[in-house]
């Protein structure tokens, strides 16, 4: 596993956020994620993770606290956020894809539009990534003739065709069936072992356990531990980890 | 004999209430055939149609200028015909397709049998026979043409190759209007299926951005542009169009200066437009709503611009699954090009109406109005197969086939 250098990526200073209807998503949730860091964050449903890590790419607004993001501070700025966003990419709980392009054309669509690159280049990585993942032979086809690990793993190579410094993972293998869940978690595996900074929101033990640099858990919207997995699953410092911990050990 | 005697009785006879049934309806259709045979054959008296079928097609467009129309057709007829052999050529990739399926042989042969039938049967000349034939021979030369070597065409080729529906729209309407260098033919003296043509695809043609542009600001996040999408389309949906139309009769020329109001034909086709527009906004609503948010949300955290994400991820689902909403739209606006004649244009109904009130042809309301039935039914069957064309092809979870 590589390890991270000491460069922040992602600094989260007591970020607030409150729905339109009065609800409060997040408390003050801080979080540091440095270059190369893989981050795994847990929590019970409702606890603010999808939420907070949403706002790292401008998906989700905040009122109060602040985001710096690969060195640049997220505000309303429209520049800035699509400066962010093409730093960072996103995979999703449900894929996302787009379901009239291809598969080929999902993974050119970005990086032929806003980085602007020539297309047969585009076509040639994008080619390999799907190689990466494992479903090279798949480029021809279009999403919903694939399976939904197939899926995934196209949602991964399509962030990756963007060359972003940072991914963030929204629970990427809850809509999966149970025989799927493993081919995505060794692509992120694979991607871990590289250069690029992980943030992933997930309830999955193992990979938390075996991937991660750094485990958080969430509640209330908060970050309530931040810890080693070993620490995180062994010896937790927090009541509220051990009782989270014991309902799903 | 056997397969099909047994097959009658599946299908028609397989119990006794069946058989009751399908008795009933036989009985009724053949005699509703019958009736109807015996009145076209023998009591209708088609002179009406026959005398009047250039006045049907063109109105009171000067005869001696009428080659425009025939080139326009010709062109048109090139142009589809190429288009449909490309098509053919070039089925979607992850489809196969064939060059020519056994659908595109009948088409072929229903429009063989009518080129060769209905200019007969109107008892015209030779010689505007022979240019039907000729037309008919164009058509299928063109989709052999572009079937057999459009394969070879690159994409930027096939890309500038649909560039020549807009020019020849563009073109089109140059040599049905005059200028560059031919002489004027004012909107007045357009008449009958020219006209109503005419009218309904540039209604349709123009209707389709605005309505586009009304949906997404009906959808925007800024109040002004959202009250603003949501009062006109209230509005124009609240009124029935041909108030419209005497309105757009009276007020256009009070509400732009003198001299710009324009001829009494285009500011009946500006009101369909804005009339089209505001339920078009709605059917692509609709299929708005029906793009899930992720798709926006993916689309943005690539680094997609909101208008690119729009152009490129939002509008082609969405609009794929307002499209049979939007055909059906486009079919009633042409039906409603009728209304045109209540304010004295002479389109196809207009048309109708003058021969009908010419004393000669006294009593033939029938013949006539059975003509502009099977015109108008001709005109929206073509919309219909065209969208339910275009439906298949865009659709991602079709099995790969033929088409």
């Amino acid at each position: 596993m590589s390890q991270p250098s000491s460069e922040l990526m992602i600094e989260a200073r007591a970020v607030e956020k409150w729905y339109p209807n009065g609800f409060q998503a997040l408390r003050g949730a801080s979080l540091t994620v440095r270059r190369g860091e893989v981050v795994v964050i847990m929590g019970p449903s409702g606890s603010g993770k999808s939420t907070f890590i949403r706002t790292f790419n401008a998906l989700e607004d905040f009122q109060k606290g602040s985001i710096t993001v690969d060195g640049i501070v997220l505000s309303n700025d429209l520049r800035n956020i699509d400066a962010i966003r093409r730093e960072v990419g996103m995979v999703f709980q449900q894929f996302n894809l787009f379901p009239h392009l291809s598969v080929l054309d999902n993974l050119t669509l970005a990086p032929v539009l806003v980085r602007k690159r020539p297309k047969a280049e585009v076509e040639k990585q994008a080619r390999a990534l799907l190689e990466r993942v494992g479903i090279a032979e798949q480029a021809g086809k279009y999403p919903g003739q694939l399976s939904g690990g197939q899926q995934q793993r196209v949602a991964i190579a399509r962030a990756l065709c963007m060359e972003p410094r940072i991914l963030l993972f929204d629970e990427p293998t809850s809509a999966l069936d149970p025989e799927m869940v493993r081919e995505v978690l060794e692509v992120m595996q694979d991607l871990a072992a590289d250069d690029i900074t992980m943030v992933v929101v997930t309830h999955e033990v193992k990979f938390a356990r075996h991937v991660a640099h750094r485990v958080v858990l969430m509640a209330d919207g908060e970050v309530v531990e931040e810890a080693e997995p070993e620490v995180f699953f062994t010896n937790p410092s927090h009541e509220r980890t051990r009782r989270f911990l014991d309902q799903i050990l | 004999m056997q397969v099909l005697l047994r097959r009658l009785r599946s299908e028609l006879f397989a119990t006794p209430a069946d058989g009751a049934l399908s008795v009933a309806l036989i009985t009724l259709l053949s005699l509703g055939a019958f009736g109807f045979l015996r009145w076209a054959l023998t009591q209708a008296q088609w002179a009406v149609v026959k005398v009047n079928s250039t006045l049907f097609a063109v109105g009171r467009y000067p005869i001696e200028q009428q080659w425009r129309l025939w080139l326009l057709t010709a062109l048109l007829v090139a142009a589809s015909g190429a288009t449909w052999g490309l098509l053919r050529a070039h089925p979607r990739p992850d489809r196969t397709g064939v060059l020519w399926p056994s659908n595109d042989r009948l088409a072929l042969a229903l429009l063989a049998l009518i080129a060769l039938a209905v200019p007969f049967a109107l008892g015209l000349t030779l010689a505007i026979q022979s240019r039907w034939w000729g037309l008919l021979l164009l058509l299928a030369l063109c989709r052999w043409l572009a079937g057999r070597y459009g394969a070879n065409l690159s994409p930027t080729g096939r890309r500038l190759a649909a560039l020549v529906w807009p020019l020849l729209y563009l073109g089109g309407m140059a040599l049905i209007s005059g200028g560059l260098g031919l002489v004027g033919v004012p909107p007045s003296e357009w008449g009958g299926l020219l006209l109503t043509l005419l009218a309904s695809s540039f209604a349709i043609l123009l209707c389709f951005p605005i309505g586009v542009l009304l949906a997404l600001g009906r959808r925007s996040e800024l109040p002004l542009l959202r009250w603003g999408s949501v009062l006109y389309i209230e509005f124009i949906r609240g009124a029935p169009l041909i108030t419209l139309l005497f309105l757009g009769q009276n007020i256009l020329g009070f509400l732009l200066p003198g001299g710009l109001a324009p001829e009494r034909v285009w500011r009946a086709a500006w009101v369909l437009t804005f009339f089209a527009a505001a339920y078009l906004a709605e059917a692509v609503r609709s299929g708005l709503a029906a793009v899930p948010r992720g798709q926006l949300e993916a689309a943005r955290s690539l680094g997609l611009s909101y208008p690119k994400a729009l152009q490129h991820v939002v509008l082609p689902q969405a609009l794929r699954v307002a499209l049979p909403a939007m055909v059906g739209q486009f079919i009633s606006l042409l039906q409603d090009t009728t209304l045109l004649s209540l304010i004295g244009l002479l389109e196809l109904l207009g048309t109708a109406r003058t021969v009908m009130a010419n004393p000669a042809f006294l009593g033939r309301n029938g013949e006539v109005y059975l003509t502009l039935a099977v015109l108008f039914w001709g005109c929206c069957a073509a919309l219909g197969l065209g969208s339910r064309a275009l439906e298949r092809r865009l659709d991602p979870h079709a099995v790969p086939s033929a088409t």
